[in-house]
């Protein structure tokens, strides 16, 4: 494993009085796609809010890029090089495609402050977008919404990349082009965290995987290991449905 | 292969809803609506240029409210005071320039109202910045103690207004050349109630172009939208906020002149008057839309105008019966804000 990019260490998150988070250990190593899976409510979104600021460890220690990021406000997270597709994907829905775009890209202050070229490689991943470019987000369909919100995070370099369940309520061919722009990011050298409950659309992606249940990190090795071994995914994956029951 | 063809369709389809216009059709409804009703075209034209003039007024103060609402959840009940501080300001201004307002010389009567309403602007610019500071930024998130606390704000800022400038009305008459009638065939058209109007315009204009063309617009619409998605993509939308909030402050004291010269006088308890109507159009527009802040402004001041004229008892509730109308239609306003 490459030198982590992002490490948590015995992180704790409580929502009002609810305690989510249990000691989170977790490392995202530079240049790779780690996966974190995990049935609903295991702690996964949370553990991304967690790491973008949205909401405060009570206690442990989120390390990004060398530095100490557990404090920090939301913006300046940003600002250090994280950008974010939460689950709801966070599309200003009133607003155009090309205005969610120039939003994210923080450079520009207008449309065409933004880099060309890194616009067009965006448009090769998701050429959706530009025939949608200055229609109201909002009207898209939940597929190009989702682009939407992938491209907005793409469209400055930025060190690392969390994803909220990209591949939730799309349509399995549109799930398959979402692979292949996620296989385009992995080649352009992004890291990128991504929290999924498809465990298909996970074992084509992911390099690392860390699997969580009650709030921890119960599980974290190489995804080729665990898509080989099937008697470990029916202890993890299996043994967390049991749990549900 | 026939689904992934299935799925290209789908992702290429495009969106077919269309914006919603709908609420821009109610001002030439309502208007059209009024016109046989008043029976005579001249008294209309009379009543809809005075109705127009409340509005735009009314909209110039209420679109700092709505916005400040839309991007951090704050119902400043306080608002009104800053109406109320524009308007003393500009009697203090133009009291000791009679000499310019008494002139028949539009251009003097300008260059004296000009510093009035400046006056007005950065004054109550600047005690919005202190009351954020002081009052609001301390109670973030918890409504109930905002309502209180502002409601404080606004009786405390009162009583300091009348500390400076007594506890009496004080007339605050027109320029020389903003009074009297225009003449357009029988209808009279009051030239300030005019003048209201263009301003008022302008100013609508001017916020569109900044909230349109602006990254800072955008920034502000999209916080209405989803303020921590802002913050996700690394802006301090609480810096926004301040200035959103300092910049609908003094809005309200630039509104505050205008009122007053509106009525001819100002009193202490102005603002507090002004706030029930300021609520009841942000209500109507959609809280946090300033589009739909304009549309209610607009309707407010033509429907006060109409019911006067028409149906003075019904004048003392038109305005909340409006609402009422608004709200079983669409029980989130004009244009609801879709957030979170």
């Amino acid at each position: 494993m490459n030198t982590p990019l992002l490490k948590l260490d015995g992180v704790h998150t409580h929502i009002g009085a609810y305690h989510i988070l249990h000691g989170v250990d977790l490392e995202v190593a530079q240049g790779e796609l780690t996966v974190l899976l995990g049935r609903n409510g295991a702690g996964k979104t949370t553990t991304l809010r967690t790491i973008m600021g949205l909401w405060h460890a009570s206690s442990g220690r989120v390390q990004f890029d060398g530095a100490d990021i557990t404090a920090c406000a939301t913006p300046e997270i940003a600002h250090r090089g994280l950008s974010y597709v939460p689950e709801n994907m966070g599309i200003f829905a009133d607003l155009s495609v090309a205005e969610n775009m120039l939003l994210a890209a923080r450079g520009a202050r207008r449309l065409k402050d933004i880099d060309p070229k890194r616009l067009d490689w965006v448009f090769g991943l998701f050429p959706a977008l530009k025939r949608f470019w200055q229609h109201p987000a909002g009207l898209l369909s939940g597929g190009q919404k989702q682009m939407v919100a992938v491209a907005r995070a793409i469209i400055e370099p930025r060190k690392l990349l969390l994803v909220d369940e990209p591949s939730k309520g799309l349509a399995p061919a549109i799930i398959q082009n979402m692979v292949e722009a996620f296989r385009e990011l992995k080649r352009s050298d992004t890291t990128i965290l991504l929290v999924e409950q498809n465990f298909n659309f996970a074992r084509q992606l992911g390099d690392q995987v860390a699997v969580m249940d009650g709030g921890r990190v119960v599980h974290a090795g190489g995804m080729a290991a665990l898509a080989a071994d099937e008697g470990l995914q029916q202890q993890l994956l299996g043994l967390s449905l049991a749990a549900h029951q | 292969m026939k689904s992934s063809a299935t799925a290209g369709q789908a992702m290429d389809a495009l969106p077919t809803v269309k914006p919603d216009r709908l609420p821009l059709l109610l001002l030439p409804v309502l208007a059209l609506a009024a016109l046989p009703l008043t029976g005579s075209f001249s008294t209309w034209v009379t009543l809809t240029f005075a109705g127009l003039a409340m509005g735009m007024i009314i909209f110039i103060i209420a679109s700092g409210l709505t916005l400040v609402f839309g991007l951090m959840d704050v119902l400043n009940f306080g608002h009104g005071v800053f109406i109320t501080l524009g308007a003393f300001l500009a009697t203090s201004v133009l009291g000791r320039m009679t000499g310019w307002t008494e002139s028949e010389s539009l251009l003097r009567n300008l260059l004296a109202l000009l510093p009035a309403m400046l006056a007005a602007v950065v004054v109550a610019g600047a005690v919005g910045l202190a009351f954020e500071r002081l009052i609001i930024r301390p109670v973030y998130g918890q409504p109930l103690k905002q309502i209180m606390i502002t409601m404080g704000g606004m009786i405390v800022g009162v009583e300091l207004i009348k500390v400076v400038w007594g506890a009496q009305a004080i007339p605050l008459p027109l320029p020389a050349a903003f009074r009297g009638s225009l003449l357009f065939g029988d209808a009279a058209v009051e030239k300030y109630r005019l003048i209201a109007v263009v301003v008022g315009l302008g100013i609508f204009l001017a916020m569109f172009w900044v909230l349109s063309r602006t990254k800072v617009g955008l920034l502000i619409r999209a916080g209405v939208q989803d303020r921590e998605m802002v913050e996700s993509l690394g802006y301090r939308i609480g810096r926004l906020f301040v200035g959103v909030f300092v910049a609908g402050s003094a809005l309200a004291g630039l509104g505050g002149v205008m009122w007053g010269l509106y009525q001819q006088s100002v009193t202490p308890e102005m603002g507090g008057q002004i706030n029930v109507l300021l609520f009841i159009v942000i209500i109507i527009g959609g809280m946090g839309s300033v589009g739909g802040c304009f549309i209610g402004a607009l309707m407010v001041g033509l429907v006060s105008n109409y019911a006067g004229f028409l149906a003075p008892k019904v004048a003392l509730f038109s305005n909340i019966l409006l609402m009422v109308i608004i709200l079983l239609w669409r029980p989130q306003g004009l244009y609801s804000v879709g957030k979170r």
